[in-house]
């Protein structure tokens, strides 16, 4: 029985699929998407969609990050793993320039050239595309181009994926980032049992879709699609304040509640490497055993550390107080005066991933609980 | 001419090797490199600001933000007066003419100079916090004529500590020109206040609606003396500092500059009072 298609939407059956690799591949891109590695979903290198996760599931809770099985056979039914897209713009470590010394006594600097392969990224969610455009403000759109971002970032084709089984950690409803994803991608995807509603946002997508074998997405389809987006939105519980907090965090830097949170903050930096806006790094040098060469990088640094606001002889953050304050007052507040919104996206990581369970949604709900007024 | 903002911005990373043309002996633990870059190109396109820095690179070591000290209309010489105080900075110490460095910058905003015409200004610097203004002492004395009276300040904790006694001399021989200067403790030799710079500022008269004041040193300091000037009327948009963080990339982009929402290197060092009076002196910021 022939259906209508809805304008716009596309379908690729789910035997069908190893297209989409095939024609990202054939195109010159190196896929990256969702692995279990090591008991969690990392993004990995990716060729055929036995890669992918299926029928797996992530529990997330404060503190906690497991792996189940399900019995589903969607590949896309989980949340979130540790990384974000982060890495693949901002790379954990990356040599900057290096520094040749010559027996003249002088120096010749040269600029190290940004590996930026294109990749396609498979499977990115919503909360993840809103913090790309974030790095992307930072990064790329201020007064200052970062060259090796730049690089990375044009040379990303972006295959979204519309999250339908947020875990308990996330609440990117509440922030107004997801689960649906809106723009920022080249395409999108939406996973249902018989496979994938498609939609191409830019030239280059509609170039990988006009080669797949789709054919168009029925409104049953669609609705398919939608509902368990819908589904996910409604059974996040955690709330998050969305005005701008700048003036009533830092109308109460001496609240109780921050010393409380110190007591249990390890300050281990694991909330700032799993974050997907955190952007502060540290640069240093690194010659050669025989000194005829030295290169300089930079590498993800941390808000948590002693050195990060280390001034000749001076902490201005000698302890985890001052540091969780700066990193909560900075991401939820001052973020709003240097990128017009909030630093965070709702992904949730940095309540999964730190090792006492320390749930940011809490503590900014008790300061605010009792907050002095702004 | 490529303005100072667009010299650097094309490429970021890009280091120009410098070569020390000569080394004073400011003080036992200050020195001054005169800086030269050796490609004529960039010694030609290279322009800064008074109060801009560079990062200046030691071969093998690291990075550190150093501010420029020399006349901006003279880019071809950039003098950076240094204490000896870390891992880079100690490495530098034993540096001498005909060795060589790396260069990037200048960055951020210097000092307002724009809003300082016709206007008496006034300098209040501590310890080596005279060092970002000397270029705008330089810039003043070139240009006398266009503003009022010119009062410098300066405080030291020793006396022996003082840098460019013979500057300070030569400066105060200037039409209009006030030097005032200041040591906690004082050696022989010795003819001005003991006591606190901020103590020069009870000594000196001031116009609160025809003046500007730039002051760099301690936070403490600067703190103190905003305070008596505040009390006399002087509106805060006239007064303007130079704030002092961890900086790596020059840029915005490494973080650890952050003073609430500014990044010291791009949106300062320098800053108008207003818009950091909000953190200055909180702990933590």
């Amino acid at each position: 029985m022939a259906q209508m298609a809805a304008a716009g939407f596309s379908f690729l059956q789910r035997g069908r699929f190893q297209q989409l690799f095939d024609v990202l591949q054939e195109a010159g891109y190196r896929c990256v998407g969702p692995r279990v590695t090591d008991g969690a979903i990392l993004y990995d290198t990716v060729t055929k969609v036995e890669d992918l996760p299926q029928a797996v599931r992530d529990r997330q809770a404060p503190g906690h990050y497991r792996l189940e099985s399900s019995k589903s056979e969607l590949y896309f039914a989980w949340a979130n793993g540790p990384q974000a897209l982060k890495p693949l713009v901002f790379k954990p470590r990356e040599t900057l320039w290096q520094c040749q010394a010559q027996p003249s006594r002088g120096l010749q600097f040269e600029t190290v050239p940004p590996e930026a392969p294109a990749t396609a990224v498979i499977g990115v969610r919503a909360c993840d595309l809103a913090a790309l455009r974030l790095q992307d403000r930072h990064f790329i759109h201020g007064p200052v181009v970062d060259p090796a971002y730049l690089a990375r970032r044009r040379n990303l084709f972006l295959v979204a994926v519309n999250c339908t089984h947020p875990a308990d950690t996330c609440f990117c409803r509440s922030t107004g980032d997801g689960p649906q994803v809106t723009n920022g991608f080249d395409l999108l995807l939406s996973e249902i049992d018989a496979g994938f509603v498609i939609e191409a946002r830019t030239d280059q997508g509609v170039d990988v879709l006009g080669r797949l074998p789709t054919e168009g997405a029925t409104a049953k389809q669609l609705e398919a699609a939608r509902q368990p987006i819908a589904r996910g939105a409604q059974a996040q519980t955690r709330r998050f304040p969305t005005r701008n907090l700048r003036d009533t965090l830092l109308s109460n830097l001496d609240h109780p509640r921050w010393q409380q949170v110190a007591e249990r903050c390890l300050s281990c930096g694991n909330c700032t490497a799993v974050c997907p806006t955190c952007f502060c790094h540290s640069e240093g040098d690194e010659p050669t055993l025989d000194g005829s060469r030295s290169e300089h990088y930079r590498q993800w640094g941390s808000c948590f550390t002693r050195t990060h606001s280390y001034i000749h002889g001076l902490v201005i953050r000698g302890d985890t107080r001052l540091r969780y304050r700066q990193w909560l007052t900075h991401k939820l507040g001052t973020w709003h005066e240097q990128y017009g919104r909030s630093g965070c996206v709702g992904c949730g990581r940095c309540i999964s991933w730190c090792p006492v369970g320390i749930d940011l949604t809490e503590e900014i709900a008790a300061i605010c609980a009792s907050a002095a007024d702004a | 001419m490529p303005s100072s903002e667009t010299f650097y911005q094309a490429e970021p990373y890009t280091l120009h090797e410098a070569e020390i043309v000569e080394r004073l002996q400011e003080s036992p633990t200050i020195f001054t490199l005169r800086l030269r870059f050796t490609d004529p190109g960039i010694r030609s396109a290279y322009r800064f600001a008074p109060g801009q820095f560079n990062m200046v690179y030691l071969y093998g070591v690291g990075e550190i933000p150093i501010s420029i000290v020399s006349d901006p209309e003279d880019p071809f010489l950039l003098d950076h007066t240094i204490r000896t105080v870390g891992r880079v900075t100690r490495g530098m110490d034993r540096l001498q003419a005909g060795d060589r460095l790396g260069v990037r910058g200048p960055y951020g905003r210097g000092w307002p100079l724009d809003k300082a015409g016709g206007r008496d200004v006034i300098l209040v610097t501590g310890g080596l916090g005279c060092a970002p203004l000397v270029s705008v002492i330089n810039y003043i004395i070139r240009r006398r004529e266009q503003y009022g009276r010119f009062v410098l300040m300066q405080g030291v904790k020793h006396s022996d500590e003082l840098l460019w006694r013979g500057k300070y001399e030569r400066w105060s021989r200037m039409p209009d020109t006030q030097v005032m200067l200041a040591a906690d403790v004082a050696g022989s030799n010795w003819p001005w206040l003991v006591g606190r710079v901020t103590a020069l500022l009870e000594q000196v008269s001031i116009d609160p609606m025809n003046c500007i004041v730039m002051m760099c040193g301690p936070e403490i300091m600067m703190r103190t003396a905003i305070e008596n000037l505040l009390q006399r009327g002087v509106p805060e948009e006239v007064i303007w500092l130079s704030m002092e963080r961890n900086m790596q990339c020059g840029t915005g982009h490494c973080g650890h500059c952050q003073l609430a929402g500014k990044f010291v290197c791009r949106d300062g060092p320098v800053f108008c009072y207003q818009d950091v009076k909000a953190f200055l002196g909180k702990k933590g910021f």
